[in-house]
């Protein structure tokens, strides 16, 4: 608590853990580029959020903390010129193509440069060597030339999962920020969740776009294209088109995939609903046949990744259930072509737009390769990207007619919409296995303890005599806890759902831009809470179209057919990433 | 001291110093000494293996710290050990050429540093404590004082000899 002079305002401060952040509270901007307000251990690698502090001089405002009587200028000439001297400096070792770079129009070196006038950097020593670029993952392109070194993205790696698969390297003039040894983004540990992409401030990590190739589909009048978005999708793509996060803008959506030529749009909450009939079917079958506990939800790329190259060992606690992506894929190319005569196996083009990065590696999996070679999603696009292809079209987003869905597949209950936040997809699995132990229908189906911020909530379920109890983890490094404790025999819990994003998949890789402003996937959680509170169905077993794809084709959840077009296998991907490693 | 020349690794031993060292982080460094004191040089594969049996390492991490530290190398080293001191006094006194006859004698520049037979390496070093003997070259502890382009070329064409006998 105490009183700090910013600008000439009188400001209290409270808790805020630098001056930077009570400086933004008080509605003066300063620039930064190391800084995020989610990674916690800032170590002013970049310097530009310097202030003035009388009696003290220049002072990076990321790193101090706030202190009782500081009177600080935070746009004074001192102030602003070493910052414009920070922006020549990284300029002229920085590959400026921004003609060419995916990141141009969002990125912070672009803005800044801007903004302070940076307009010649020839008087220093200009980048001569120009460093392969390493587009060897499906999700992510690395450019280190565009590298500011600011460490964001090896904080955010290390915070989140504490797998610092990128580390900085080399000394001096010679260091980068790079994978083990230089080897490719593919070759390494990395689980591809993008959360290292969206608080890179440059050019030097983007999401891998297919946006073309997308377009390509379109454009080809052979083809039909066959899209499905997922939950966390709807609640954000309105902040590239100047809405607040958190507004539903699922029929909007709808409107504008028809609108720039997708011939059929459906929605992967149809296909989450249809997760959690197989999942809870599996969770019941296996508590009841003493079946390999607790069960690891499988809904997250990244974190099936992990499991697959951290701890191949613990493979059978994972769901076999596909991730709705995956078993919308499946429903797609098996029974579209049934459903609409002039779609056939092999003119079906099927795309699926995704809140994460990680979703297009899963698409590629082995696992989800066709008898004839191709994948049961062909594309897999990212909110990013969805935002460019509707801008790209010249659809104006804002004011298209809202429409529904194709059916079937295109109807949702307001359990599959939560599978885009943390907690999510165990209280939709909660509403639905109660109804299958009891038969009865569950009446308090929200589930408050299973929503919130934290990283770690842990719940317990009265199913009428039997009792389960459900642990909810997001990022990485709180699953291998879990882990351990699982394997220390210290687990009293039979159900274990994993997010590898902070916060799940409103706050995916793929996502807006959010970085600097926590609140903002609050916004989108309770945009999702809040569809759920209006839809009409709110239990998965209670979705008409659900019903009646089991009626019709899958006789019954986990059925033979079920098993065969929506359940998976995994694999030790360790063991292919460092065969020599550990082994004489 | 024990040098291994072999592709193959051996985790056992890395385990073993590592154990040595209790898996500490904070003993990264003495165990990239012991590590590159059996094999003349950090192999990638040892350095994952530390990064991914040590808590709160990565390989990442484990590389990073092994290219920030001068004392590290990520080069096998030759048979023979060629530091050639280009401190000051040494520097004055003509190192560079000296130098320069070591790397057109053996073939080696910038990148390469070790001789495709993994006989010779070469290092560039500070300052060796022996100034008044400048400029001084060491083969695998042995100090050769005063040296020229020409001293340095018989040095090494001896070592060739008796090798190949
Ligand atoms: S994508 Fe995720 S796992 Fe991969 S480097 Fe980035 S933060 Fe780490
Ligand atoms: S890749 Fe991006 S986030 Fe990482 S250090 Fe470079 S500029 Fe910063
Ligand atoms: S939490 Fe969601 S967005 Fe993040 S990696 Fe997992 S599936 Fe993707
Ligand atoms: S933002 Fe404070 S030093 Fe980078
Ligand atoms: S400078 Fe070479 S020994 Fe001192």
């Amino acid at each position: 608590m105490g009183k700090m002079i910013i600008n000439g305002k009188e400001c209290e401060f409270t808790n805020e853990a630098n001056i930077l952040e009570v400086i933004r509270k008080n509605g003066f901007n300063v620039p930064t580029f190391c800084y995020r307000p989610d990674l916690k251990d800032a170590f002013g690698a970049c310097r530009m959020c310097v202030v003035e502090i009388e009696g003290r001089g220049i002072q990076s405002s990321c790193t101090m903390p706030p202190q009782d009587g500081l009177v600080i200028y935070t746009n004074s000439a001192k102030v602003r010129r070493i910052r414009k001297t920070v922006l020549e400096l990284l300029l002229a070792n920085h590959d400026r193509e921004c003609t060419t770079c995916d990141k141009s129009g969002s990125c912070e070196l672009q803005k800044y440069a801007e903004e302070y006038g940076i307009k010649d950097v020839t008087k220093y020593v200009q980048r001569k060597e120009m460093r392969p670029i390493d587009d060897s993952s499906p999700s992510i392109v690395r450019d280190v030339n565009k590298c500011i070194l600011c460490g964001a993205c090896v904080r955010a790696c290390n915070q989140y999962h504490g797998l610092q698969v990128l580390g900085f390297a080399n000394r001096g003039a010679n260091t980068v920020v790079q994978p083990m040894a230089g080897r490719a983004l593919a070759t390494s540990e990395c689980v591809y969740c993008g959360q290292c992409v969206a608080v890179c401030p440059t050019g030097a990590l983007t999401i891998k776009l297919q946006v073309d190739d997308v377009w390509k589909e379109l454009n080809n009048p052979n083809k039909k294209v066959v899209v499905q978005f997922a939950p966390s999708v709807r609640v954000a793509i309105g902040e590239m088109f100047g809405l607040e996060p958190g507004v539903n803008s699922t029929k909007k959506i709808n409107a504008a995939l028809k609108a720039i030529g997708f011939d059929l749009v459906f929605d992967t909450n149809f296909s989450a609903d249809l997760t959690i009939m197989e999942e809870a079917t599996e969770f019941i079958g296996r508590i009841k046949n003493g079946g390999k506990l607790p069960l690891f939800t499988s809904c997250c790329p990244g974190w099936v990744r992990y499991l697959e190259t951290e701890y191949p060992e613990m493979l059978d606690h994972l769901s076999t259930c596909k991730s709705p992506q995956g078993m919308m894929g499946a429903i797609i190319k098996k029974f579209v072509p049934e459903y609409y005569p002039e779609i056939t196996n092999e003119n079906i083009v099927s795309v699926s737009i995704m809140p994460c990065t990680a979703k297009k590696a899963e698409a590629i999996r082995k696992e989800f390769r066709r008898e004839d070679g191709t994948y049961e999603i062909d594309y897999v696009l990212t909110t990013q990207e969805l935002g460019r292809l509707i801008k790209s079209a010249g659809v104006d987003f804002n004011a298209l007619e809202p429409i529904n869905a194709d059916s079937p597949f295109g109807k949702y209950s307001g359990a599959a919409t939560i599978f885009g936040v943390s907690g999510g997809v165990a209280e939709a699995a909660a509403r639905t296995a109660y109804q299958m132990v009891t038969g009865e229908e569950l009446k308090d189906f929200v589930i408050t303890p299973m929503r919130g911020t934290n990283l770690v909530k842990t719940v317990e379920l009265d199913l009428k005599g039997t009792k389960i109890k459900v642990k909810i983890v997001n990022t990485l490094k709180e699953a291998e806890k879990c882990i351990e404790e699982i394997k220390a025999g210290k687990a009293d819990y039979q159900l274990l759902e994993v997010m590898a994003c902070p916060g799940g998949c409103i706050n995916g890789g793929g996502q807006p831009q959010s970085c600097d402003d926590l609140s903002i996937r609050e916004k989108r959680a309770e945009g999702l809470y809040e569809d759920d509170a209006t839809d009409e169905w709110r239990k998965s077993h209670e979705n008409p179209e659900i019903k009646e794809l089991y009626e019709k084709h899958l006789e019954k959840p986990g059925s033979h057919l079920s098993h065969e077009l929506l359940h998976t296998t995994y694999s030790d991907k360790w063991k292919k990433l460092y065969k020599n490693v550990g082994n004489d | 001291m024990t040098t291994e020349r072999q592709s193959q690794i051996n985790f056992h031993k890395i385990d073993e110093i590592m154990a040595s060292y209790e898996y500490k982080k904070s003993n990264l460094i003495a165990i990239l000494q012991q590590v590159q004191e059996l094999y003349t040089y950090l192999p990638e594969d040892a350095m994952t293996f530390i990064g991914t049996k040590i808590e709160g390492l990565s390989p990442a991490t484990v590389y990073g710290v092994a290219t920030f530290y001068a004392q590290f190398s990520l080069e096998p080293k030759g048979k023979y050990k060629i530091k050639v001191c280009d401190g000051t006094a040494c520097h004055v006194r003509g190192s560079m050429s000296v130098l320069n006859a070591v790397k057109t004698k053996l073939g080696l520049g910038e990148k390469r540093m070790t001789t495709e037979d993994g006989m010779f390496s070469l290092e560039i070093v500070s300052c060796l404590g022996a100034c008044g003997l400048a400029p001084v070259v060491v083969i695998n502890d042995k100090v050769y004082p005063q040296m020229t382009s020409d001293a340095i070329g018989i040095i090494i064409d001896t070592i060739i000899k008796e090798e190949s006998n």
